[in-house]
């Protein structure tokens, strides 16, 4: 059973072994409005957590996306190149935008639970 | 963060008339020329963007400023104006709009606007303004202090301002007001909307047919209600705003345009009418004169970017063997054109279409090419009897 975390910049991760598949969530979609295209990174690419990791560009404006812990690049959702709309329809599931392997799963120690995300929403507003 | 009354606070927003409406009516507001403004509904920006295009689309455009210059006759009126735009305003026939850039000492643009003559002639001697919402304190403090004693300007903040636009614009707006239907392109007529007086023009900023309809701001509520009574209108922010004036590539001031360019560098020459060109006495009528018999050194263009990367606002631009000749004014998705778009400042001998270019995007090359403006047809309602040049050959106009 794999283990979600959230990033105070509305990435979330799904843990499952060493791989975290991440992606934004439903908040930050719905913030972002329409997404127009992602730009996604090499596989292989290695990035620090908080790196920056993904651009996604909505009609509004381009926003990065940012690592939530280090690792290696292992895959990409090469889908979103001719449908970037999945993100809005579905950004926990089939609008992921890449998978790494971590590189210290202790880091996640630091990310927040969902319950804990749902509180930071609630201060938000 | 919200505490008005710390001393660096930023001023408190202003709401349109509008504002209660569009909270109901689900709006995401954004700070916008110091006002709360709804950039989407509901649906989003790609939806309201085809749906305007599609249909009718009703913008709230209360914020932009609205004046009247009044003088004792049209001829003292339009000289006044003359002095400080370079139109054609004293040959501008009763019931028609214009537009024109307000220009400083050297030609730069102070602000864009539109000006329109009452087609009643018991208001001779009066003109419309309307400018743009972000320039409107500094627009009228400048045309106030250089009218003659016998020209006043008179602001119309009491009036709300909403623009209904779209291939269905003209049926629904023709159930409340019958006539509107025969009205050109560029026309303006007082009409009454279910028995309150309003000012109708028939223009935009979309490309489309459309309308903009100005009402006392007590009363401009119901004007809305009663039009999104008709399914086939819908609330547009000001995201699609944005989108939909991209594609029928008209400048946004403060961003295309501002007080360094010219309205010839901006391709806005087709704005100066002949007479304004052989006689002068327009602020920079010297530098604008002679861009116009030389050529400008730069000049705006429609860029298309290649594949899916949308190129923004400030994005180097390149000529093939790497100089750099310009920047990105305006970029985004266009919806109707279904991707990237731009456009920008280019060294005149690059201006020309298909001249491949590169956009600088995040430190990676997007190889593009100039187009010609608009991305999308504009269609507009030409006066059926003239033979009016085909609607995507004209210059487009704004604000």
């Amino acid at each position: 059973m794999s283990t979600v975390r959230y990033t105070k910049d509305h990435e979330w991760i799904s843990v499952d072994g060493d791989i975290g598949t991440i992606g934004i969530t439903d908040y930050a979609q719905s913030q972002l409005g329409d997404v127009v295209f992602v730009e996604l990174p090499e596989r292989g690419k290695t990035v620090g957590k908080g790196g920056e990791v993904a651009v996604v560009e909505s009609v509004k404006a381009a926003s990065e996306v940012y690592a939530p812990v280090s690792g290696e690049v292992v895959d990409v959702n090469t889908a979103l190149e001719g449908a970037p709309a999945t993100v809005n329809e579905d950004p926990q599931g089939r609008g992921w935008f890449l998978k790494l392997k971590i590189k210290d799963v202790a880091e996640l120690d630091d990310l927040m639970t969902e319950e804990q995300y749902k509180e930071f929403l609630a201060s938000l507003a | 963060m919200n505490d008005t009354t710390s001393p660096d606070a930023p001023p408190p927003l202003a709401r349109t008339p509008l504002y209660d409406l569009h909270a109901r009516r689900g709006a995401r507001f954004v700070p916008f020329a110091g006002y709360e403004m709804p950039v989407h509904y509901g649906e989003g920006i790609l939806a309201e963007h085809a749906h305007t295009r599609s249909a009718a689309g009703l913008f709230d455009v209360s914020h932009m400023g609205q004046a009247f210059l009044i003088g004792p006759d049209h001829e003292t009126t339009a000289r006044a104006l003359e002095a400080l735009t370079p139109a054609d305003i004293l040959n501008l026939p009763r019931g028609r709009q214009r537009y024109t850039q307000i220009l400083n000492a050297e030609g730069g643009i102070l602000d864009d606007l539109m000006v329109t003559r009452p087609a009643d002639p018991d208001e001779d001697g009066v003109l419309m303004l309307v400018v743009n919402a972000a320039r409107k304190e500094a627009d009228f403090a400048h045309i106030s202090a250089h009218l003659p004693a016998a020209v006043k300007l008179m602001r119309a903040d009491h009036r709300g301002l909403i623009a209904l636009q779209g291939p269905k614009a003209a049926e629904v707006l023709a159930r409340h007001v019958p006539d509107v239907v025969d009205m050109p392109f560029m026309t303006a007529q007082s009409a009454r909307f279910a028995g309150m007086d309003c000012h109708i023009s028939r223009s935009g900023y979309t490309g489309e047919d459309g309308f903009e309809i100005s009402v006392n701001a007590k009363r401009i509520g119901a004007v809305v209600e009663r039009l999104l009574d008709s399914p086939a209108v819908r609330l547009i922010g000001l995201g699609a705003r944005d989108s939909l004036r991209l594609e029928a590539g008209f400048c946004l001031y403060g961003h295309d345009i501002d007080e360094t360019t010219s309205p010839v560098e901006a391709a806005l020459a087709w704005s100066i009418q002949t007479r304004r060109r052989e006689e002068g006495g327009f602020p920079g009528a010297a530098r604008i004169l002679s861009e116009l018999a030389h050529g400008p050194e730069r000049l705006r263009v429609g860029l298309l970017p290649e594949g899916r990367v949308p190129a923004r606002e400030g994005a180097e631009i390149r000529a093939s063997d790497g100089a750099a000749i310009g920047r990105v004014t305006s970029g985004g998705y266009g919806a109707t054109v279904g991707g990237p778009i731009a456009m920008g400042y280019v060294s005149r001998r690059f201006a020309e279409p298909d001249t491949p270019v590169v956009l600088i995007v995040r430190g990676k090359e997007i190889a593009a090419k100039v187009v010609p403006l608009p991305f999308v047809p504009h269609r507009y309602h030409r006066a059926p009897a003239a033979s009016a040049p085909s609607a995507s050959t004209q210059s487009g106009v704004g604000p």
